[in-house]
């Protein structure tokens, strides 16, 4: 009986607890809870487009911090995998969390950006019509509502954080450019200064060096390995040059689901890789 | 910096809200306004005297750049292409033309309501709003854009044709709403109240125009510009573009409503072919020509398409739809970014930050 009694106490006090907010007060949005490792978990995801299975079977763990490189042939869907993340496509079934807290499958797109997952596309895309500051100020994480957009301001903080993410991306000189005029380095770089913006826990980026000449490939690699670390990054590409330069750890996909796993020298001498990815393309591996 | 770079830097000045368009629009609209009242007030003797029916005429064509301010707001800045305005203009008509009949004789049943002016007003706001805001809701929430939005417009305002045509609705059937004679105890007839409506719906252009303006020089007007252009890049960065939406769709219908409004007591009529599909498209034609996503530009359209309708109409009737269709593929094909477009080229104005909004628009 004094069991009971005392933590029934206990329950009361920790109520009462004057350094706390009651959870119902707690902002919406809670951080992402990360305290068991991963920050994105895919478990059994499978999703088929008319008759075609895109993923099988999917599972995929991503940690904290780490930089993820996902290769494999045309069609291993690698794309639709990032569909899934961002809320675009709804898998048939399977399970996808962001940290142990937020189940991706019960939110939209803006929900789950807002969650602070960023996303870059395969083809860069920006806003055209707007200039290069603009862009990055649309990004810029804040109160996304209707009549708070429409009266927002860009204070000194946020012109500071703009700044800041010119110089990271290179386009300090190009920042009254318009969009649309960047050759398409400087736009693939706009797209993920873009995404440094929105401030994300977990950046998917799709191809990013596609259509890269050589230095532009390098200035890439530079900047995404400077970005895991403080946030994780999963990167999805063709390129086995950059791959190799930039990857700690590489995920092989073929026809929708994992293949294999391990850093790129295990990944290389795994005959089933070599026989489904690498095997016509010897040198490039 | 290279020649280069200074071709494609926006210019900021042109971001602000009192930017030179701006002012120079306002200034235009205030001084032909002003003009049109001094002429009116020469002696009928003079040769510049302007008659009650031109500034009854000029006063109905402001009710017509209003309506284009509102096809802009959201077909120029955010890519919506309504082909219904027209039903937003007719409600905002309906209710003005009610409260005008309620002032000869008592209205039957709900619309006896309508008998006081503030009601009324109210009415000219909410109706259209109310349904911009049912219909965008379950349009934008579904994710229906481009020719199907444009399509579904279509349907609606010939829908709402059908509806009123019925005497059933209590909206006067296929006649429509006439025998307006007084409007806040003032005769409709008098001389000052042709005068004043005239004022009145310069004004609502004049205010409509700063409130678009404001909205798309703010942050909320980037985001609508970016929407046009990528809309699923703006969703992954986290606004809520089915939201955004709606609140220019429903903003764009008060606007439209309130054209309605000022338009029916000096025209005298409101009748259901205000709802038909055909006046809609014409709107849009409007702004086409005068050139989409320059505000400046869907107030020129307007009022230059609808003076050469006057004028044609006049002298071969006919042929005026065939002039219309014909000025439109041409200035589709020539001009894609109508009047305001050359405007813009002659002033050597290039790298104009309304022109660059209008860069990506595809005719």
């Amino acid at each position: 009986m004094s069991v009971i009694d005392s933590t029934r106490f206990d329950r009361l006090r920790e109520f009462a607890r004057p350094d706390r907010v009651f959870d119902f007060m707690a902002p919406a949005q809670s951080p992402v809870d990360v305290r068991h490792g991963p920050i994105l978990y895919l478990e059994d995801v499978s999703v088929s487009f008319d008759g075609f299975q895109a993923i099988n079977q999917l599972n995929l763990t991503i940690d904290d911090g780490e930089l993820r490189c996902i290769i494999g042939p045309n069609g291993a869907g690698k794309t639709t995998m990032m569909d899934i993340i961002t809320g675009k496509t709804r898998p048939d079934h399977g399970q996808v969390w962001f940290g142990s807290r937020h189940n991706l499958l019960t939110l939209d797109e803006p929900q789950i950006a807002n969650l602070g997952i960023g996303r870059k596309f395969q083809k860069p895309t920006v806003f055209e019509a707007l200039d290069v500051t603009e862009n990055l100020e649309l990004a810029m994480a804040g109160d996304r509502r209707v009549w708070k957009t429409l009266l927002a301001r860009l204070d000194r903080e946020g012109q500071a954080r703009i700044d800041e993410v010119l110089e990271t991306i290179g386009l300090t000189s190009a920042r009254h450019r318009l969009a649309g005029v960047l050759s398409h380095g400087q736009k693939q770089w706009l797209e993920i200064g873009m995404l440094l913006m929105q401030r994300p826990r977990l950046l998917l980026v799709d191809e990013p060096v596609a259509g890269m000449t050589e230095p532009e490939m390098h200035r890439t690699a530079e900047l995404l390995t400077r970005l895991a670390g403080q946030q994780s990054v999963v990167v999805v590409e063709h390129d086995m040059g950059f791959v190799r330069s930039i990857a700690r750890q590489v995920t092989v996909l073929h026809q929708g689901s994992v293949l294999a796993e391990g850093t790129m020298d295990e990944v290389a001498s795994d005959p089933r890789v070599i026989e489904v990815y690498l095997g016509g393309d010897e040198e490039a591996a | 910096m290279t020649t280069q770079t200074l071709l494609h830097e926006r210019d900021r000045s042109r971001q602000a809200f009192l930017s030179r368009s701006t002012l120079l629009t306002s200034l235009v609209l205030i001084v032909g306004m002003l003009v049109v009242l001094v002429l009116n007030a020469l002696p009928e003797s003079s040769a510049w005297h302007v008659s009650n029916a031109t500034v009854s005429l000029l006063g109905k064509y402001f009710t017509y750049m209003l309506l284009a301010l509102a096809v802009d707001l959201i077909w120029g800045y955010l890519g919506i292409l309504s082909l219904g305005h027209g039903a937003f203009f007719a409600l905002g008509g309906y209710a003005m033309g009610l409260y005008l009949n309620a002032q000869t004789s008592p209205l039957p049943g709900w619309q006896s309501i309508m008998t006081y002016f503030p009601v009324a007003a109210l009415a000219v706001l909410l109706a259209p709003g109310l349904l911009a805001l049912v219909f965008g809701w379950l349009a934008f929430r579904s994710r229906v854009t481009g020719v199907y939005f444009s399509i579904i417009t279509q349907a609606l305002t010939f829908a709402l044709m059908l509806a009123f045509n019925r005497n059933e609705m209590g909206m006067g059937g296929s006649t429509g709403l006439t025998r307006f004679y007084e409007l806040l105890g003032f005769s409709l007839a008098s001389e000052g109240m042709t005068v004043a409506l005239f004022v009145a719906s310069g004004m609502a252009v004049l205010l409509a125009f700063w409130l678009c303006r404001a909205i798309t020089v703010s942050r909320l007007g980037r985001v609508s510009v970016a929407t046009r252009d990528a809309e699923a890049r703006v969703r992954f960065i986290g606004y809520r573009v089915d939201h955004v939406k709606l609140a220019l769709f429903v903003v764009s219908a008060m606007i439209a409503g309130v054209a309605g409004a000022l338009y029916v007591p000096q025209v005298g009529i409101i009748n259901p072919s205000t709802f038909a599909p055909l006046f809609s498209i014409e709107v849009v034609v409007w702004v086409a020509l005068g050139g989409r996503a320059t505000l400046y530009g869907a107030l020129l359209g307007a009022l230059v398409v609808n003076y050469l309708k006057t004028v044609l109409t006049g002298v071969m009737p006919d042929a005026w739809l065939f002039i219309l269709g014909g000025l439109f593929v041409l200035v589709t094909m020539l001009l894609p970014q109508g009047i305001a477009g050359v405007i813009s080229t002659w002033r050597g104005k290039r790298h104009d930050g309304e022109e660059q909004d209008r860069q990506e628009v595809s005719a």
